[in-house]
């Protein structure tokens, strides 16, 4: 049965081999940890994303402290609601911060950044961020300088 | 005319042979459950499978992640971009390298290990002896086998992506001068745990699917000679490569 | 014992494998706890009737019984209880190259046996030595000789204690000391056990001595059959040719040809 014995040990060694390449993978190279829910959930409303995407970071000071969750549109007000997850670390956050939608450098990834505001009262979950700046849009951004100095040469 | 026609008798013999793997498939489903009531049959075929191929698949993987980090060093740095190196390297391989060589590695080594195997025993009349001692070879023989390759596929691959990134790490990083930081930094805010790893890990899981049916069925339906035998051997590496190209195409599709 | 009770009955039997017609038309009763031997030339279809008659294969017309049931009509779990009052000796054993002798021999009662460790050992030790290869008990079956192989997988058919023992080709590639020690297990298990013993064989000499009842097989049909003494004595001139080992006869020396003329004069005229 010695032999019985070595191959118990071998198919395990295998196996063990097999599910820590797979582990190392999952922590080392990915964004799992973006998935862990620990922290409390905020929502806030835009008129306009851009392209923020779930999951992108939630930065305080350029710190990431949370992930968003869930975008959707109301259909009653026909405005953007995003919902986001803040790491329950901070959880000292004043309730009139404000939230805007911010590129990371000129043509990067959107990301949610927090100005802290000044209330005595925090954020809690389920509370909604009043104070929202929507994306800026490049498009809009052109075509408004355009506008204005059309009409500016008018007068 | 005569490509006409032989076209017709192959895509007629593809045809029937697609359709009694099918049908072999439907077959191995059924009896799966009660092979899993004797993990021990499985489990030993794991580890025949496994341990067959896992040198194979080791040195492969180290030599697949050193030409990544090698070939995207030299390509990437023209653009200044070899800060992305990491997260490239990691998304070539569990998207796309690492399921599909791990697979046609596995066809040559293992697939081709279980259909000799399968055929020689038929060859011997072992299939016929176990079916004439009133046990059925199918449960005995053929589903425990399929089933330890339909295991080891994932594992396997697993560790040839896990070694591929050591290996271009150890390019990149050691040879190349790249910042140990600008490699592995870059990885969890492109690398997505669902869409691109465990998208690899299903692909693996339907390449051990097709790669363990495909060897046994070969095996099993085998012309008993020596002849059979070698044919069916071929026929495997072939008709795994085939499988695991198509299946990657569709399943790529299906994930995007 | 019980006297000329019939174990398997076979009527009309007909097969085919593709358009070659392999048997047309077969009779046979085989009796309960004798010897019968099935002999023919090669390629007269002797092993595939064993295949038909242990459910391996379906004819297709004609009924095979055996101990009453109808093989082509039992479903898969009744054609194994059947298998399991059966022996079969394969031409080259059949082992699993995996498992050592004692594995090989104890296969059967690990599969349908919940036996004690203890007893399985006790019975395959039993098995083995019947017939004379208790020493082997740990070696692999590429260590086996052809003849020690086939005592081994004899051991094997015999470890369910079955009614009836199938040998297919039992003598071929054998050498004469083999060949007289498998002759002799053959005797003594059909007297010692009660077994009824179906024999696959065209080597007339060796299945003289220890079949009571021959058939003879020849292009798909009994040609023949009685016991042995009766067929040597036979005037029909297919069993005289098959039983002397006559090079010409019913089944002529040569193939089917065009005549030598004509082959030659073919040849000269496109010269």
């Amino acid at each position: 049965m010695g032999q019985n014995k070595s191959v118990d040990f071998a198919t395990g060694l295998f196996i063990f081999l097999g599910l820590a390449a797979m582990f190392f993978l999952l922590t080392q190279t990915t964004n799992i940890e973006a998935y862990g829910d620990e922290g409390y959930t905020v929502t806030a409303r835009f008129s306009n994303i851009g392209n923020l995407k779930e999951r992108a970071p939630v930065s305080l000071s350029g710190v990431t402290i949370g992930r968003v969750k869930k975008i959707e549109v109301d259909p009653e007000r026909l405005d953007a609601v995003v919902t986001f997850t803040i790491d329950s670390r901070y959880s000292a956050i004043p309730a009139d911060s404000s939230v805007s939608i911010l590129t990371a450098g000129l043509l990067g990834e959107k990301y949610l950044g927090i100005e802290p505001g000044g209330d005595i009262e925090n954020l809690k979950d389920g509370d909604e961020v009043l104070f929202t700046q929507s994306a800026v849009v490049l498009e809009n951004l052109i075509s408004k300088y355009l506008f204005d100095t059309a009409s500016g040469g008018e007068e | 005319m005569r490509l006409v026609r032989e076209l017709r008798d192959n895509s007629v013999e593809f045809l029937t042979s697609f359709g009694s793997a099918v049908i072999f498939f439907l077959r191995l489903l059924a009896y799966t459950p009660r092979a899993l009531l004797r993990p021990r049959l499985v489990l030993r075929q794991v580890y025949v499978v496994g341990a067959e191929s896992l040198v194979l698949i080791m040195m492969a993987g180290l030599f697949v992640g050193m030409v990544l980090g090698l070939q995207f060093y030299t390509t990437m740095a023209k653009f200044g971009a070899e800060q992305s190196l990491g997260a490239v390297v990691v998304l070539a391989l569990v998207r796309e390298l690492g399921p599909v060589v791990t697979a046609l590695l596995f066809a040559g080594r293992a697939g081709t290990a279980l259909a000799s195997e399968i055929g020689l025993m038929k060859a011997t009349e072992q299939l016929s002896g176990m079916e004439m001692m009133a046990v059925d070879p199918v449960r005995y023989v053929i589903v425990p086998r399929f089933l330890g390759a339909f295991i080891a596929m994932p594992l396997l691959t697993a560790i040839f992506n896990a070694i591929a990134i050591l290996g271009s790490w150890w390019v990149a990083v050691q040879l190349m001068g790249l910042d140990n930081g600008q490699f592995w930094s870059p990885m969890p805010d492109n690398v997505d745990v669902f869409d691109d790893v465990l998208g690899g890990v299903l692909k693996s899981v339907f390449f051990g699917a097709a790669a363990g049916l495909l060897a046994v069925f070969e095996g099993f339906r085998a012309y008993p000679t020596a002849e059979g035998v070698s044919r069916a051997t071929t026929r495997t590496v072939v008709m795994t490569a085939m499988a695991v190209l198509v299946l990657d195409y569709m399943l790529t599709a299906i994930l995007i | 014992m019980r006297q000329e009770e019939t174990l398997i009955e076979i009527r009309g039997l007909k097969y085919r494998r593709g358009d070659k017609v392999i048997f047309d038309g077969v009779d046979l009763d085989i009796p309960a706890g004798k010897v019968t031997a099935l002999m023919g030339p090669s390629g007269t279809g002797k092993t595939t009737l064993l295949r038909l008659i242990t459910g391996q294969l379906a004819p297709d017309e004609g009924t095979i019984r055996v101990a009453g049931q109808e093989v082509a009509r039992l479903d898969r779990s009744e054609l194994y209880a059947l298998r399991r009052r059966m022996g079969f000796l394969f031409q080259n054993g059949a082992l699993l190259t995996d498992f050592t002798v004692f594995e090989n021999v104890a296969f059967p009662l690990r599969e349908h046996t919940d036996l004690p460790e203890a007893l399985i050992r006790d019975i395959v030790l039993m098995k083995l030595q019947a017939v004379g290869l208790r020493g082997t008990v740990d070696m692999m079956p590429s260590e086996l000789s052809g003849g020690m192989a086939r005592r081994v997988a004899l051991a094997r058919a015999i470890v369910m204690d079955p009614e009836m023992i199938f040998y297919d080709e039992p003598f071929v590639g054998l050498d004469p000391i083999s060949m007289g020690q498998i002759v002799r297990l053959i005797k003594q298990l059909n007297e010692t056990l009660g077994l009824t013993s179906i024999v696959v064989s065209h080597d007339v000499q060796e299945i003289s001595t220890v079949a009571d009842q021959l058939y003879l097989l020849s292009n798909g049909k009994i040609v023949g059959s009685g016991a042995p003494k009766a067929l040597r004595e036979d005037n029909s001139p297919w069993v005289r040719q098959f039983m002397q080992g006559l090079a010409d006869g019913p089944v002529p020396f040569h193939y089917p040809a065009p005549s030598l003329e004509e082959a030659f004069l073919d040849r000269e005229d496109k010269e």
